[in-house]
């Protein structure tokens, strides 16, 4: 079932949280929803749901209007980020709620719960109480509460927000693992870059309530829209209008035309890769990501001058570094409309 | 623990219990003592006899009128003011502590101004041929009104503290709001509720001020147990006014004793 949403409006009070969104989501995708807090993703995601009355435009499931539609009725599976456990209820009464509100036979709604808790691995822990239950188990019962009346369309919101780390990273895989096995069109909302880029197969990067880009990681990474969808599906450093990933930044001992002198401020070994902090004639702070090789034959040392050149940068407002606009732009790289430019190495 | 940490200690649970001991236990055992203090029979005799039984019956009556009303009432009302945030919450949120405030002669006596012989509901209550004053209807309003905040105030801060999400997630699964609420929302508030409806029942149990004004507490016809009591004091009959109060207390540490029977039953 495709879900696209047309034109969405949605203001609480002063608050614009959906400010004229459009975004299509293909049947059987794993989509991410993914921007800072106050971005409206959480509240696109809940208007899909019909939790939220949109001031304006249309939510379509597999082509039908649904935007009238009482969440009761829309058939969507919504997991919560703080789980919404029925904290009164035992894991197997969880699992069977929807199950029980559409009047199915005992038998029926015991077997589907069973298989259920097979799927979320949570077998044998049927007649406990959330209260019981580690974070992940509690969001692995909700996620399979939400699959029980087999939704057409399955909506996660930040799951895995509440989670530690190490649980966190599995889940993913996990969710991955599953909605390949399902194929249940998906949308889950996130702030976390990573997490989008690891389990999603199409990103929707949003901002104050607009879609900034969406297409594939890939895309997204290597041709961002503009500078906040670069900035925030990756590492950026600035020079003037330039945009630089810090792994497109070479360092070298000699300077040249395509060259700008910078002094090491600071050199931070994170396991393989090293962070080398410069800070330019104009006070411009940015980074550089080395390997370890890299760092040991240039043999650089906090507070030596040395030369960054940008293999690949990018501009967004199409005024050319030649044109005499900052004195701290890179030399090198020419753009053109906007577009992103390369320099030859 | 230094030794005056272990003073200091020892200092504060003497003050505590003793400020229990002196305050609550001692007025409450001594009343027991006094009224067994010449065997079962005396209270007894009171206790059965027309005008207590009568009392006894009455009170039970108050109970299963307002404490019903007012618990379906303070639910509705909780989540009013908790769910469906309005324009004049806050306001309504101010009334419900009004029985807190006023002192029940006074509501008591407002009752009077509203339905009394010279008051605004007479004229039509009267051509309808319905008694308010003086009688039952009287008196289970009195008892309504001293009694409304209770099951507001013990259940809209577990209403607060359970949120939504467990209410959304319900929708989501299909269940429409009748079904929210009887499988989702009154069974996480429902400790709260019962504590309101506990504190509901003691206090309508217990009433006097309100009731007395309105009731004209005639023997036989419009008493209830404490204004019982309170003839058989005026009335020097101590064992029946001693007898009458310890059934009244009794029957409000049953109502605790049950809630705690329960709330124990389904944690086990």
């Amino acid at each position: 079932m495709g879900i696209s949403v047309e034109g969405a409006f949605k203001s609480f009070g002063d608050f614009q949280a959906l400010n004229d969104v459009s975004i299509e989501v293909p049947d059987g995708s794993l989509t991410a929803l993914l921007g800072p807090s106050g971005s409206g993703k959480s509240t696109l995601l809940r208007a899909i749901a019909g939790l939220e009355t949109l001031d304006a435009g249309q939510v379509l499931i597999d082509g039908e209007d649904v935007s009238k539609k009482p969440v009761q009725k829309r058939e969507v599976g919504f997991v919560f980020q703080h789980y919404a456990a029925f904290k009164h209820m035992t894991v197997f009464e969880n699992v069977g709620f929807g199950l029980k509100i559409r009047k199915q036979e005992k038998a029926k709604i015991s077997a589907r719960v069973h298989e259920l808790l097979d799927l979320v691995q949570l077998h044998g822990l049927a007649d406990r109480y959330p209260s019981q239950l580690s974070g992940g188990q509690r969001q692995r019962m909700a996620l399979a509460r939400a699959l029980a009346v087999e939704p057409q369309v399955l909506l996660l919101d930040e799951p895995f927000g509440a989670l530690d780390a190490k649980v966190r990273k599995d889940l993913r895989a996990w969710l991955r693992n599953l909605h390949e096995e399902m194929h249940v069109t998906t949308i889950f909302v996130t702030h976390d870059q990573e997490e989008a880029m690891d389990v999603a197969g199409q990103l929707v990067v949003m901002n104050e309530g607009r879609v900034e880009q969406s297409g594939s990681a890939d895309e997204l990474y290597e041709k961002p829209a503009n500078e906040f969808v670069m900035s925030f599906v990756g590492e950026v450093n600035r020079l003037g209008d330039h945009f630089v990933r810090p792994h497109d930044m070479e360092v070298v001992l000699d300077a040249d035309e395509r060259t700008e002198e910078g002094m090491v401020q600071r050199i931070v070994a994170l396991g393989f890769e090293i962070r080398v902090e410069f800070v330019l004639a104009d006070g411009t702070e940015v980074w550089a990501q080395l390997t370890r090789s890299e760092l040991q034959r240039l043999e650089l040392e906090e507070g030596q001058i040395a030369y960054l050149r940008p293999i690949q940068a990018k501009s967004f407002n199409g005024t050319s570094p030649d044109d005499g606009s900052g004195a701290s732009t890179p030399r090198g790289p020419q753009d053109g409309d906007g577009a992103e430019v390369s320099a030859a190495v | 623990m230094t030794a005056s940490g272990t003073t200091s200690r020892w200092g504060l649970r003497v003050a505590g219990l003793g400020y229990i001991a002196l305050l609550l236990l001692a007025p409450l055992v001594l009343i027991f003592y006094k009224t067994f203090e010449h065997g079962l029979a005396p209270p007894l005799d009171a206790i059965t006899s027309p005008d207590g039984l009568h009392a006894l019956k009455l009170t039970l009556i108050m109970v299963a009128i307002a404490v019903p009303l007012n618990t379906v009432f303070g639910i509705g009302c909780a989540l009013l003011l908790v769910r469906h945030r309005i324009r004049g919450s806050a306001l309504v949120d101010a009334v419900i502590n009004l029985p807190f405030a006023i002192s029940p002669v006074v509501i008591g006596l407002s009752l009077f101004l509203l339905y009394g012989t010279t008051g605004w509901f007479e004229p039509g209550l009267s051509e309808a041929g319905i008694e308010i004053l003086f009688s039952v209807p009287g008196m289970v309003l009195a008892s309504i009104f001293v009694s409304l905040p209770f099951v507001v105030r013990e259940t809209v801060p577990v209403l607060q503290e359970i949120g939504t999400e467990q209410e959304q997630a319900a929708e989501t699964l299909g269940a429409n709001a009748w079904q929210v609420f009887w499988r989702i929302t009154l069974p996480s508030i429902r400790w709260g509720v019962a504590y309101g409806v506990v504190l509901t029942t003691a206090r309508v149990l217990g009433e006097f001020g309100a009731v007395s004004v309105v009731s004209g507490s005639i023997s036989g016809q419009t008493q209830t147990l404490p204004l019982f009591v309170e003839k058989q004091y005026e009335n020097f009959n101590l064992p029946g006014a001693f007898g009458a109060s310890v059934l009244l207390a009794l029957l409000a540490l049953s109502t605790l004793l049950a809630m705690n029977f329960l709330k124990r039953k389904e944690d086990a």
